[in-house]
């Protein structure tokens, strides 16, 4: 049985990173993800755990360190946020298409500019199509719990693929929440012995990482990485089902909350599905049939899947925390994407919020809701995408 | 059912053979010729040295060999570097396929 604590989300996080000991950590401090690092290279000092923590001058350095470490066959983890991530951005690509299985808590912030320290999606987006797996937390259980089933997803011998676990920035990662630790002994035991493939210190075997490829094979070696990530859901609900016989806690692909029967659903990602629950329990108590889908594995995107949780609703609301300037939300891309393959399409809209943590208020999500009580009557759609919690 | 192709790849593009790389004969990729004129060589070995792709050959008494053109991609280092005999140069470039 664990131990049930008042933590924040950073906190946590560092305690899943003690109690997994990664071999090598190279890292760069960035708010708001710079106490999860702190917290941790204070287990290091303290001799809490045996990992080598490399101190380098940047994120592009923290990655490369890891890259190389994770080349040499270790267990690396590393931490960031924001333009932490966004200097990673080319070595990211490196990490995943040569299938080092690096985890990265990502304490979700804004990107400049603006300067902003606060908390959005923008930086998990940005690296959507780096090929790392993306996993979102509601929570500080969340994120514990994620980072805990991340290591065993990039592990797993069919897959070896970084995975980023994302949180929200301060509104998780600095708020104190009730969280269920796992003991020491059992996350050992759950996450395994690190089995390393084709190792550079193995020196009696020597290899080359990072050859050239041209015109001849790099089409080849992409499509391997595409067939990878279709194998990551499997392995993603196999872990997920060996965890919730350890904490009872269950996790799936999404998380879907009174949308069995419901005829309108809002789509949302990360802290604010739990406001969003909130305000659909007192809609449900006035009749109103609407419910909720939470993504959880954001990478690969569970298309089918989704799709068939969504293929009974009249209308969708797709809240994207993050903006691609001049297109759609990404979470609305994905959500169109998905209800594409559905015989009868629903009518969608898709909503910017909580950019630089703006709140996202209950006013909002009910705001969001009569507008789909309206458009599952009719089916116009009035505009597709539209800003919300903006001052005017 | 037989694999793929793309399927048989080594995961990651790791190459798992040692010293493969002579396999990839990039001597094609030469537009400038480096010609060794023996009669100038002094045996300093400056264009083993600075040759960044060991395509300098030296021989078992440790003498100056020819040019290794399967791996010489005609940067000109060596002839550059080259100091000659009396102020004639040992290594000259010349235009491939002149
Ligand atoms: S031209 Fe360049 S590659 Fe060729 S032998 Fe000289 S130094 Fe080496
Ligand atoms: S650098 Fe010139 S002189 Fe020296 S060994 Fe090479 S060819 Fe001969």
């Amino acid at each position: 049985m664990g131990k049930i604590v008042a933590v924040t989300g950073n906190e946590a996080c560092a305690q899943a990173l003690k109690q997994i000991n990664p071999d090598v950590c190279a890292a760069y401090p960035i708010t708001p993800a710079t106490d999860l690092m702190q917290r941790f290279s204070g287990f290091v000092n303290d001799g809490k755990v045996d990992t080598e923590l490399v101190l380098v001058e940047s994120e592009h350095s923290a990655m490369s360190a890891c890259i190389g470490a994770a080349a040499a066959g270790g267990r690396v983890a590393t931490a960031t946020s924001s333009q932490g991530l966004a200097l990673m951005w080319e070595m990211l690509y490196i990490a995943a298409g040569t299938r080092l299985p690096i985890v990265m808590p990502l304490v979700n912030r804004a990107l400049s500019a603006p300067l902003n320290i606060h908390g959005d999606h923008s930086d998990g987006m940005g690296a959507r199509d780096t090929g790392w797996i993306q996993f979102y937390s509601e929570n500080a259980q969340e994120a514990y719990d994620n980072t805990i089933q991340a290591f065993r997803v990039a592990e797993h011998l069919d897959i070896r693929l970084p995975v980023i676990v994302c949180m929200d920035g301060f509104i998780v990662s600095h708020s104190i929440e009730r969280v269920e630790y796992i003991d020491d002994a059992d996350v050992k035991k759950f996450v395994g012995k690190f089995v390393a493939v084709n190792p550079l210190l193995d020196i009696d075997n020597p290899k080359s990482y990072g050859p050239l490829i041209l015109t001849d094979l790099y089409h080849e070696y992409k499509r391997a990485q595409h067939e990878v990530m279709t194998r990551v859901p499997k392995v993603v609900l196999e872990v997920a089902a060996e965890f919730e016989k350890m904490t009872g806690r269950r996790y799936g692909l999404f998380e879907t909350y009174r949308l069995e029967d419901a005829e309108m659903a809002v789509v949302v990602m990360s802290s604010a599905a739990g406001t969003t629950k909130d305000i659909i329990d007192q809609y449900r108590d006035r009749g109103v049939k609407i419910g909720l889908l939470k993504p959880r594995m954001f990478r690969p995107f569970p298309f089918a899947e989704i799709a068939n949780a969504l293929k009974h609703v009249k209308a969708i609301a797709v809240l994207d925390r993050a903006d691609s300037f001049g297109g759609m939300g990404p979470l609305y891309s994905e959500i169109a994407g998905a209800v594409m393959q559905m015989d009868t399409k629903p009518a969608m809209i898709n909503k910017i919020f909580g950019l630089g943590g703006r709140d996202y208020l209950p006013d909002q999500a009910e705001h969001v809701i009569d507008e789909l009580i309206t458009l599952a009557k009719t089916g116009k759609v009035q505009a597709v995408k539209e800003y919300i919690g903006v001052r005017e | 059912m037989s694999k793929k192709y793309w399927e048989t790849l080594p995961q990651g593009s790791v190459v798992l053979e040692a010293g493969s790389s002579a396999k990839f004969k990039t001597g094609g990729w030469r537009s400038m010729r480096p010609k060794w004129i023996e009669e100038n060589c002094i045996q300093c070995m400056f264009c083993w040295m600075y040759c960044p792709d060991m395509s300098v050959k030296v021989t078992a008494e440790g003498k100056r060999a020819e040019f290794d053109y399967d791996y010489c991609k005609g940067c000109g280092i060596c002839a550059l570097e080259c100091p000659g005999k009396k102020g004639n140069k040992a290594i000259v470039m010349e235009e491939e396929g002149k």
